[in-house]
């Protein structure tokens, strides 16, 4: 119960960004036509940003089963190194049916937590992601149900938002770090020309994102590989 | 929307085992260098794709998109956090909206 409530605690702030977050993908996924309770089980059961926006992209066109598949996979990618890191952090008792279910918890701001402790209880990873998933949820709830309410132009302005969050994460790290800022600016360019040329413009976002997301890591990993060991703390 | 429960299925399904798969079975490090590298890599070219050039249209008028953009751009820079760095550039483009309105 200690290890419980020390790692609910640590949650606190996780829980309180991603209110605010799950807030604009509730107002997005209004806008683009869900309902309330699609959206809140989208967030639920999923609980991730940048898979849940593309995905809700994905699915306002029927029938794109096989981009929405390729592209959580691409975007979701980082997950599963991220697994593979803390994995070697966890303590002896978290294993077997533990792992399956909390590794469902593996969010980039989980992780980061997580990763900054010398040895994981799996009752501290449950206490830390315990509020984080209710913001998560509560959040989405909440945009859903204050977005209808608000004017046409602040629920435009708020849609933003979660932009402005992506560009918190990468902006940092890519002042730090030229090889991080050179891979954002080829993913990005690259993505500027999948909407704006002809043909590229036709290939629907969710495969276009994974496009520019593979050829930019490449490119970052071919021309700046890493030194292996210190670059968890760093990532987004 | 049509195919709900089909999107939901593969779209949380797949985050699901990409997350647990690995968390579950890999019990060695990955060695390769490359691949460490790509993987680094991944989650800055993920959010650099999905942000440009979308971030301009997403408040359906692009003065306002370029705005927050400018904004929020300023504040990441600056290191604030998540919330704030999200909260300034909504602020910023909604400003920039409602100046447009009085002309």
């Amino acid at each position: 119960m200690k290890l419980y409530l020390k790692g609910l605690r640590a949650g606190i702030p996780i829980g309180l960004g991603y209110l605010s977050v799950s807030f604009t993908f509730g107002i997005m996924a209004i806008s683009m036509g869900f309902s309330w309770w699609e959206a809140v089980i989208i967030s639920a059961v999923t609980l991730t940003s940048a898979g849940q926006l593309a995905g809700i992209g994905v699915m306002v066109v029927p029938g794109q089963y096989l981009t929405m598949l390729i592209s959580q996979l691409t975007i979701n990618m980082r997950y599963s190194f991220m697994s593979v890191s803390l994995s070697q952090k966890v303590s002896p008792k978290f294993k077997g049916i533990k792992r399956w279910l909390l590794g469902f918890f593996m969010t980039d701001e989980i992780f980061a937590v997580a990763s900054n402790e010398d040895e994981v209880e799996p009752k501290f990873f449950l206490g830390l992601s315990t509020l984080p998933w209710i913001g998560w949820t509560l959040g989405t709830l909440l945009g859903t149900i204050i977005g209808n309410a608000l004017p046409p132009v602040i629920m435009a302005s708020l849609c933003i938002a979660i932009y402005g969050m992506f560009l918190a994460i990468i902006i940092p790290p890519a002042k730090k770090s030229k090889s991080v800022l050179i891979v954002i600016a080829i993913s990005a360019l690259l993505h500027c020309c999948f909407y704006y040329l002809p043909l590229l413009r036709e290939i629907p976002s969710g495969i276009s994102i994974s496009v520019c997301t593979i050829i930019g890591a490449i490119l970052g990993a071919i021309f700046f590989p890493i030194d292996s060991s210190k670059e968890e703390k760093t990532n987004a | 929307m049509p195919d709900f429960w089909i999107y939901l299925l593969i779209l949380a399904g797949s985050t699901y085992l990409i997350r647990a798969v690995p968390f579950a079975c890999v019990k060695n490090t990955i060695e390769n260098r490359f691949i460490r590298s790509f993987l680094y890599y991944i989650p800055f070219a993920v959010l650099a794709s999905m942000t440009f050039p979308a971030v301009i249209y997403s408040t359906g008028n692009i003065a306002s998109g370029i705005v927050g953009l400018l904004v929020g751009g300023i504040f990441a820079f600056l290191n604030k956090s998540l919330t704030l760095v999200a909260l300034f550039a909504s602020g910023a483009a909604l400003a920039c909206e409602l100046i447009l309105m009085l002309f």
